[in-house]
């Protein structure tokens, strides 16, 4: 394929994933706007007020970020597991299968797909907080690196867990089991400062501190975690997962007899 | 010329040990009407799969107009349409952005692919349905859907898989007839099918697959040569109870009291006509017992049955 051609196929997956996101945006973009402004009210005007400062800044200037975060990732990963998911299931799959598209197009395409995705209700969530907090951007580059390595980390997450899933069952598993609890415990609710030594020193094994930690430190200009290190860490781990998903469509793993 | 499919030492094994296909050998010319025929699970679709890249071969060679599978992928898929036995489209997607999609997977521009998309949709009575989600559509409606999505990048040959199974007759032959067009127009196609009065209509040369071997390869018109004895039945103005002895000819009554008679290719029918005359018999209609094609293959597929029962 010609490099126009190919990029053709690119967009023409992208815009696929998003006709598809946005044809059932209550399922997609609703649900994180809700839940996200439920944590606004409750845990950052109705606890927050009663914790006091949390890193320096008031306790709901110190969630937003953490939340923003919270969303993206979720998003980014469902996007990208449901909807591979789904075209294995109705075996809508074959429409690329037969086609002339690379597999790194194809993974390219629904990275984007669910950095769209994620990205989109990362914005939705940050107009929904301009409600209840003013934010003051710290650094702006290290805050926009931040979020979409993080967003195309975890659309190839969920792109490993589509094609490993085998019912839909599987692809609950991880989100629920996994990745809510690892977020959860990354510091969107609290500096590990507070942390007694040991549990401090196990949060440092979550790679979501790490991405929760790198964006609060762009928008706040306060960090749990070097800096630097996260980003290093955030692209190593994109470029073992991008090696394991092509791999994977390869070796059409889940996708061909 | 280079055959617009050349399979070569073809052999799949599943994981469980199962040998879907045990060497074979298949060539379509370029601008041929092909059917592929054999009893179920016999390994059409999987020989259909590994040449459309969803099932992977374990050994041999296939060239799609030249370009190996192993080599130049994306050459031979660029000259290939597919549609698959199952619907295997978003039922949630809209038909025009169904067909449209499969376009710009194969690097056409939305611009063109619209005009294309268009052609095929009012082609095959779809333009009508083109703002409806694909789960709306009947399931003939469905069957023409995939093969507008298998022909919006205007392929070399196009592989259908059962493309008539659960078609009413009428819209059967209205395929049949669209097919037989783009046939015309230098669209090489392959097909297989249960029908074997389809593969007897369309198509100019035929392969029959059984239990992973093929066990015939020739044009349509050598194999209904090799054709010697089909059997008639006649409905008679009477009511016959016992065969009749006509010189010549084995005859049977068949559950409902009409006569079957063998003739053999060499006898002709009007032999069967005097003898039936001499018995003061009249004959108010008449029908052969099986298409032609049919008797062939249950006989071609019986006769590798036995060879493989004395082979094991």
């Amino acid at each position: 394929m010609s490099p126009h051609a190919i990029f053709t196929a690119f967009s023409t997956i992208v815009v696929r994933e998003v006709r598809r996101f946005t044809r059932i945006w209550p399922q997609t973009l609703l649900p994180p706007a809700v839940t996200m402004t439920l944590y606004f009210v409750i845990f950052g005007n109705l606890i927050g007020s009663r914790i006091g400062d949390m890193g320096g800044f008031n306790y709901m200037a110190f969630i937003v970020p953490g939340l923003i975060m919270m969303s993206v990732i979720t998003s980014s990963y469902a996007n990208v597991v449901s909807s591979f998911f789904s075209m294995k299931f109705q075996r809508s799959i074959e429409e690329l299968l037969v086609s002339p598209v690379p597999n790194w197009v194809i993974l390219l395409g629904y990275v984007a797909g669910g950095m769209t995705r994620g990205l989109g209700v990362g914005l939705i969530v940050t107009l929904l907080s301009l409600a209840f907090t003013q934010l003051e951007i710290h650094n702006l580059p290290v805050m926009i690196l931040t979020v979409f390595l993080t967003s195309a980390l975890f659309s190839l997450g969920g792109f490993i867990n589509a094609m490993l899933a085998t019912k839909f069952d599987d692809i609950s598993i991880v989100p629920t089991f996994i990745l809510t609890p690892l977020t959860y415990l990354g510091g969107v609710f609290y500096s590990i400062d507070l942390l007694p030594a040991f549990w401090q020193g196990l949060s440092l094994i979550n790679p979501i501190l790490y991405m929760v930690n790198a964006f609060r430190y762009g928008i706040l200009g306060v960090s749990d975690v070097n800096v630097g290190l996260a980003l290093v860490m955030i692209v190593l781990f994109i470029t073992v997962l991008s090696i394991i998903c092509l791999r994977m469509l390869q070796r059409g793993k889940g996708i061909r007899h | 010329m280079t055959n617009a499919l050349q399979i070569d030492g073809l052999v799949k094994t599943y994981g469980d040990g199962f040998e879907a296909l045990k060497n074979i050998d298949l060539h379509v010319a370029e601008g041929d009407f092909f059917a592929l025929l054999g009893p179920n699970g016999a390994g059409k679709s999987t020989t259909l799969g590994i040449v459309c890249s969803l099932v992977n071969k374990t050994s041999g060679r296939v060239q799609v107009f030249g370009h190996d599978i192993d080599t130049d992928l994306s050459a031979a898929k660029m000259n290939l349409g597919v549609v698959p036995q199952e619907f295997n489209f978003n039922q949630f997607e809209k038909v025009f952005d169904i067909v449209t999609t499969q376009a710009g997977y194969y690097g056409i521009p939305f611009a063109k692919a619209k005009l294309s998309a268009e052609r095929y949709l009012r082609k095959l009575g779809l333009w009508e349905k083109r703002n409806s989600p694909a789960r709306m559509l009947s399931g003939g409606m469905k069957r023409r859907l995939m093969i507008a999505r298998a022909l919006v990048h205007e392929p070399r040959m196009l592989i259908l898989d059962e493309p008539t199974a659960g078609v009413d007759i009428e819209l059967r032959r209205s395929m049949w007839a669209f097919l037989e067009e783009i046939n015309r127009q230098g669209t090489t196609i392959i097909l297989t099918t249960h029908y074997l009065e389809e593969a007897e209509a369309l198509c100019r040369n035929i392969a029959i697959i059984d239990k992973g071997r093929i066990v015939k390869h020739t044009s349509k018109k050598d194999l209904l040569q090799q054709l010697s004895v089909e059997t008639f039945v006649l409905d008679t103005d009477q009511n016959l109870t016992e065969p009749l002895a006509l010189e010549g000819f084995t005859t049977r009554i068949d559950g409902e009291g009409a006569l079957e008679v063998d003739v053999e290719k060499s006898q002709g029918l009007n032999g069967v006509f005097i003898e039936l005359e001499r018995h003061k018999i009249k004959v108010l209609s008449m029908r052969t017992k099986a298409n032609r094609l049919e008797e062939l293959f249950l006989r071609l597929v019986e006769d590798n049955a036995g060879e493989q029962g004395a082979h094991s």
